[in-house]
């Protein structure tokens, strides 16, 4: 007799004797295969109010469990353990250790809003899987993602400026994600177009290393951002520590099965 | 009822709202609008003291800095430039500038934020309502709109078949755009149009293609670029297999993912496509006679200049 539910228990959590004997009834076979027992026990009771204090994560109390925002995600479809329903529905119920176990992809989120446009209950997932990620970065769980790398690299330039300036921001971004800036691929675009550009062109861009582009009267909107952010900053760390940073030697290990 | 003919005129002279993509890597868009704007006798004026409007990322480390950008912009096109219409034709920076509008109309907190900010940043603080913001597609289709296109024009583009890419911002989420899905003559936001209408009244053809409001990665172009490869190159066989030879865009961040994928998706993946990528700005401004380098056809990744030779289109 196969177990039906195979195929969604986790292969740990199964074990199979060649030879078994209960209560002198021989059970070997089909018969000798069992999910080990679990309770689960190890709840984070204050996961989701954290989680709400981050940016992005303010509605998720609004979840009704639909599935709407899975059936739409963008990154769902090319990556299944991708799911924003599963992971707002462990968060709500405080389970840890489960979530844990995506924390690796969590940050893939590529913002295309598929999900806050169908959400019935507007929770915004997309804000919560941005607030999720950062989460885990405080906890300890991951490292600084480098999405979140690019979004502080991108949001200093602005705070500071008023402006982007896109070379700045992606040579930066290769130097704090340890990568060489000379990618095969860019290489190959540069050289392509460069036999193309006008001469005009390789100096406006030269000059925009130089003076890098910013905004008239942006110097009291800066330091107003700065004071603000900080502000922010120490009132989210606070929040989520309220609700007890666990040390990496404490962190659940993984244990259970869907 | 949405007043067509007001709109026509309302949008004759507008502030208009380039973004930082549109003065980098997206000069194309930025060269080929106001090509189009002096051709037509759009007026056309930059608003005073832009910032960037925070595009996606700042939203990821503070959702009400992100909308306060927005309203900084918004407060200098009201208050120095004396608009109440804002054109912006980025994506990233019109969803922004639509987020914004529905925040300070919805959410007091934000409002408090902005309030708060503006003041000590020392200019007046932006309230809903007090300004309009279209994109480039709402700009054209409401002054030249398809007649005076197909009348300029006369069918110069001549079959040329064409995927429109909309992308996500334009579109997304539905409650930001409250003037979208109203019906005939309003863009839908499942099945967006205006790009398709105006290019068809140039004589292209626009095809049938079902991923017009697909996502391109262009969140996570470098930052997790085999995703982004994937969904570019998605994009990029689905136009090709509708038939497309161009797929004309409407945001440069969409319009430069869509090109540097291309090239990554040959590289790594050893996937070639052949289809050409364009701003829907520049191959309108071909259909109205103005020069490719007027246009920056030159400057864009994708090299389509034989191609539109070829076309007898140039």
């Amino acid at each position: 007799m196969p177990i039906h539910e195979k195929s969604l228990i986790r292969p740990e959590n199964i074990t199979t004797h060649d030879k078994l004997v209960v209560d002198g009834v021989d059970v070997s076979g089909h018969w000798s295969t069992f999910i080990t027992a679990r309770n689960v026990t190890d709840y984070n009771e204050t996961m989701q109010e954290e989680i709400a204090a981050l940016p992005g994560g303010e509605h998720i109390h609004r979840c009704w469990q639909c599935g709407s925002c899975t059936n739409a995600c963008t990154v769902n479809a090319i990556e299944p353990r991708f799911n924003p329903r599963y992971w707002i529905y462990l968060i709500r119920m405080g389970y840890e250790s489960e979530l844990v176990r995506d924390a690796d992809i969590i940050w893939k989120c590529v913002s295309c809003h598929k999900c806050t446009h169908v959400c019935p209950r507007d929770v915004v997932p997309e804000g919560v899987m941005k607030a999720t990620a950062t989460w885990l970065e405080m906890k300890g769980y991951t490292e600084k993602s480098p999405s979140h790398i690019f979004d502080e690299e991108f949001s200093r330039q602005i705070f500071e400026r008023g402006k982007i300036e896109d070379t700045e921001v992606m040579h930066n971004f290769f130097h704090k994600t340890k990568q060489p800036l000379l990618q095969d691929w860019l290489v190959t675009i540069g050289r392509n177009i460069a036999m193309r550009l006008p001469v005009k062109w390789g100096l406006k861009m030269m000059w925009a290393q130089v003076f890098k582009p910013k905004t008239k009267n942006w110097s009291k909107a800066r330091l107003a951002i700065e004071d603000y952010i900080r502000e922010e900053d120490a009132r989210r760390h606070a929040a989520v520590k309220a609700g007890g940073a666990r040390k990496a030697a404490e962190r659940p290990h993984a244990e259970a099965a869907e | 009822m949405v007043d067509v003919t007001n709109r026509a005129e309302k949008y004759r002279s507008v502030a208009y709202y380039g973004g930082c993509a549109l003065e980098g890597s997206g000069n194309g868009y930025d060269v080929s609008t106001r090509a189009i704007a002096k051709e037509l006798g759009l007026g056309l004026k930059e608003v005073t003291d832009w910032n960037c409007c925070g595009a996606m990322e700042v939203k990821n480390i503070d959702p009400k800095v992100q909308t306060y950008l927005s309203s900084r912009v918004l407060s200098n096109a009201v208050n120095l430039d004396k608009a109440d219409v804002v054109m912006a034709p980025c994506n990233g920076c019109y969803h922004n500038l639509k987020k914004a509008e529905y925040d300070l109309s919805h959410d007091d907190k934000s409002v408090e934020v902005v309030d708060m900010l503006s003041k000590k940043a020392g200019h007046p603080t932006y309230k809903a309502g007090q300004a309009e913001t279209i994109h480039a597609l709402d700009w054209l289709k409401h002054t030249v709109g398809e007649d005076g296109i197909r009348a300029r024009t006369k069918g110069k583009l001549d079959g040329l078949k064409v995927a429109n890419y909309y992308g996500c911002m334009y579109v997304r989420p539905r409650h930001i755009f409250p003037e979208k899905d109203k019906g005939p003559g309003t863009e839908s936001t499942s099945k967006p149009h205006f790009m398709d209408d105006l290019l068809d009244a140039a004589g292209a053809k626009s095809v049938d293609f079902a991923l017009k409001t697909a996502c391109c990665g262009g969140a996570h172009t470098l930052s997790d670029s085999d995703t982004s490869t994937k969904l570019v190159l998605n994009i990029l066989e689905a136009a090709e297999a509708s038939g497309a030879e161009v797929i004309a865009t409407e945001c440069p961040t969409c319009h430069s993912g869509l090109e540097m994928h291309q090239v990554r998706a040959e590289k790594k993946f050893g996937r070639k496509t052949k289809v050409k990528i364009l701003y829907f700005t520049q191959l309108l401004g071909l259909a109205l006679g103005i020069k490719p380098r007027k246009l920056g056809i030159h400057t864009n990744i994708s090299d389509s200049i034989d191609f539109l030779v070829d076309k007898r289109i140039v």
